[in-house]
């Protein structure tokens, strides 16, 4: 049975509609994973020496146990956010005679198999083997060994029974976020010493190997949880019933003070708070207001006036970004249905600019404590928010007309790449290099004034010509429609 | 209102339409029908200038479509799913294309509830999205959408398909009614000979994307379509 699954997965991959399009994609994420692999590997061979040379009088065995702790929390967050549970497509699978139970092991087995799995390994091992070297006993660093692996595995099945319990909501990652912040917390301020205890834990398996049962007890604790999760779900019914909310209209009239754009902004409105993916970017404001954050308090960027337009082009615009690199796909569900309907390009268009403009000045005026870290900031911020409403907001809508990637709205939300092409990469560089390139050299020619000046000038040019330039982006809309068409008809 | 000439279109070198002139008069009543991959939604895609002809045009009162988007306010077309908007609640679909279409909330409500009985109560004051709505309802939201601000041509691909009996027998009831008293031309594709014979005056027969029939409806239409479509005719 398992032999003919992963022939059907096997075909799946390769005769998917999608497989070389997003050859790219794959290729770098292939880098990216010898990229890690060379991390990992790097560290458990340095580990041991390394620790050896700062510490010498400790033993580096127990160093290492003292940390697993944080690497526990670090790999909870990282998994949460990054590895999906294995999808089947169980659906054709549950009326021909298989056992549930076989396909929910098979599941489960193959998640076992994840790269995430894999990757501590290329630590643990070359350590495991300094440390024989270094003439540690044999049987209990083999123990060890055996127990962080299987470590690794109740992790990978722990973040299943998270992901379970929070993929359903809105802002799943609030409750992964406030259980590891939640036990860093605790254990930074000395409350309850986790990694204290995790690691004497660890120094007890060491000296008494049969405590290994205690690991081996909590794997098979949450593949069990995991196997009744999986059971429960794969019926027939909880697979097709779909949770029905009661809605609540909103009639939005206000929208009416915007003219004849005022139906496509209800539309657009509608579509940010409606869908889990593009509610998300809502969230994503917060982030970006926050940004600055990171940088100002350090006195190391004070010094660094060029880098103020970044921050500002960032935060001001990330709605912007986040919203603007995806027109039209958002509405690529029923862009067949805009473009057999009685509307003006430009009108939508419109609407769309709008909506990011507004949210620029908004996230601008949200953004003016910042001038508490100094005036060049707020000015920095000025210019680059002028900078987003008359050029990038252009910019990002002309590239849209380059967009051939379907979005499907039902998807969700935090760290979906459907959607994400070779345009999406393209267009940060006139976003946000662009700005800071131009910011960087003026200021360092002539000074930090003209430089703001500069960005707000272009700003401004951008606003002038503003009907200018979006009729010539609605001409390029236009010469693409079919394109577009075509290929928001495309399913993966 | 309604002129085809010379109409081909070409998928690399596959023909999968090739209709060399076809006229259809106002007020015309117009069945589609033909196998799968025949080329009734090609023809309807083009006709909404969905996607460009390889040669030839389509003009819509005068209105060639590839050219000009003058034929959009006076016609209207419901496709298939992707002609429905999943997150916006039926009502608030119907005033979104009321609005394209120039029509306010009043004329909207006021077209709308002519069409309680074919909503079947499942419709209106749901409070449901559409997504959530199952296929045969998203449908009915989808044809009535198609009726609002008095279309004069109105497409209906596959109408029928995945309605219930009472449903499929109201909408045949509507589209007559909409081309025998209103004037207006409907386009409809089906599988479904007894349907379209039901309510089209004229039914054209499309195979590998040419017009192998053209006739005008009556009594032995049926008939002459069946024995069509069960290949008895070609021993004839």
């Amino acid at each position: 049975m398992i032999k003919r699954f992963l022939s059907l997965e096997w075909k799946a991959f390769f005769r998917s509609a999608s497989f070389g399009k997003s050859l790219g994609i794959k290729i770098f994420m292939g880098f990216l994973s010898l990229y890690f692999i060379a991390m990992f590997l790097g560290m458990g061979l340095l580990l041991f020496p390394g620790l050896k040379k700062v510490y010498p009088d400790q033993d580096p065995l127990l160093i290492v146990n003292s940390f697993l702790f944080y690497w526990i929390l670090t790999d909870l967050v990282f998994r949460f956010f990054f590895q999906k549970l294995p999808v089947m497509s169980v659906m054709p699978l549950l009326t021909l005679p298989i056992n549930r139970g076989t396909v929910v092991n098979y599941v489960l087995g193959k998640s076992a198999l994840s790269f995430f799995n894999f990757l501590p390994l290329f630590a643990i091992i070359p350590f495991g083997i300094t440390l024989l070297f270094k003439d540690y006993p044999v049987a209990n660093v083999l123990v060890w060994m055996l127990a962080l692996i299987l470590v690794v595995l109740i992790i990978n099945f722990l973040n299943f029974i998270i992901e379970s319990f929070s993929a359903e909501k809105e802002l799943s990652f609030l409750p992964v976020i406030l259980i590891v912040g939640g036990l860093y917390a605790l254990n930074h301020f000395n409350i309850i010493a986790f990694n204290k205890i995790i690691g004497s834990g660890f120094n007890a398996i060491y000296n008494y190997p049969f405590l290994i049962i205690v690991p081996l007890g909590l794997l098979v604790l949450c593949y069990v949880f995991n196997f009744k999760l999986l059971r429960q779900k794969l019926f027939l019914d909880s697979g097709l019933k779909t949770k029905i909310k009661e809605v609540n209209a909103s009639n939005l009239e206000w929208t009416k003070n915007f003219g004849d754009i005022a139906p496509f902004m209800q539309l657009d409105l509608k579509l940010i708070w409606r869908n889990k993916r593009t509610k998300s970017s809502v969230w994503m404001l917060a982030i970006g207001l926050l940004y600055g954050l990171f940088f100002y308090p350090q006195p190391m960027y004070q010094n660094m006036p060029w880098f103020f337009v970044f921050i500002g082009v960032f935060s001001t615009g990330i709605f912007l970004i986040n919203f603007g690199q995806f027109i039209p796909a958002w509405d690529s569900g029923y862009y067949k249905l805009l473009m057999s309907q009685n509307i003006k390009y430009e009108q939508y268009l419109k609407s769309k600019f709008t909506l990011m403009a507004v949210s620029v000045m908004i996230l601008f005026v949200l953004g003016i404590p910042y001038v508490f870290f100094g005036w060049k900031i707020l000015l920095a911020h000025f210019a680059a928010a002028i900078y987003n409403i008359g050029v990038n907001t252009h910019v990002i809508l002309l590239g849209g007309s380059f967009n051939r990637k379907k979005i499907d709205l039902s998807q969700k939300a935090a760290f979906n790449y459907q959607g994400t092409g070779a345009v999406q990469w393209l267009i940060g560089i006139p976003l946000l290099l662009l700005p800071m390139g131009l910011f960087a050299g003026f200021y360092f020619l002539i000074g930090f004034e003209i430089a703001c000046l500069v960005l707000v000038i272009l700003g401004v040019i951008g606003i002038v010509l503003h009907q200018k330039l979006m009729k010539s982006i609605t001409q390029k809309y236009l010469d693409s429609k079919y394109k577009m068409i075509d290929a928001f008809d495309q399913n993966n | 209102m309604i002129t085809t000439s010379n109409l081909s279109k070409k998928y690399s070198g596959n023909q999968v339409l090739n209709i060399e002139s076809l006229e259809i008069p106002k007020g015309q009543s117009f069945g589609l029908v033909g196998n799968n991959g025949a080329g009734k939604t090609t023809y309807f895609s083009l006709l909404l200038d969905l996607i460009q002809p390889t040669t030839g045009y389509i003009k819509n009162n005068d209105v060639q479509v590839n050219k000009s988007e003058d034929w959009k306010p006076f016609t209207s077309a419901f496709i298939d799913e992707s002609f429905l908007i999943g997150y916006l609640t039926p009502e608030e679909y119907f005033y979104f294309i009321g609005e394209l279409r120039g029509q306010n909330k009043a004329d909207v409500n006021a077209l709308v509830s002519k069409f309680e009985d074919f909503f079947h109560g499942e419709i209106i004051g749901q409070k449901k999205y559409l997504r959530d709505l199952s296929k045969g309802n998203q449908k009915k939201a989808g044809i009535v959408a198609a009726l609002i601000g008095n279309p004069e041509v109105i497409v209906l691909d596959e109408p029928f398909a995945n309605l219930d009996p009472t449903t499929q027998i109201r909408l045949k009831n509507i589209i007559k009614e909409l081309a025998e008293k209103q004037g207006v031309t409907v386009l409809i594709s089906s599988h479904d000979l007894t349907h379209v014979t039901d309510v089209c005056e004229r039914i054209v027969v499309l195979e590998k994307g040419e017009v192998v029939k053209d006739l005008a409806t009556s009594a032995a239409t049926l008939k002459e379509l069946e024995a069509h479509f069960s290949g008895s005719e070609t021993v004839l």
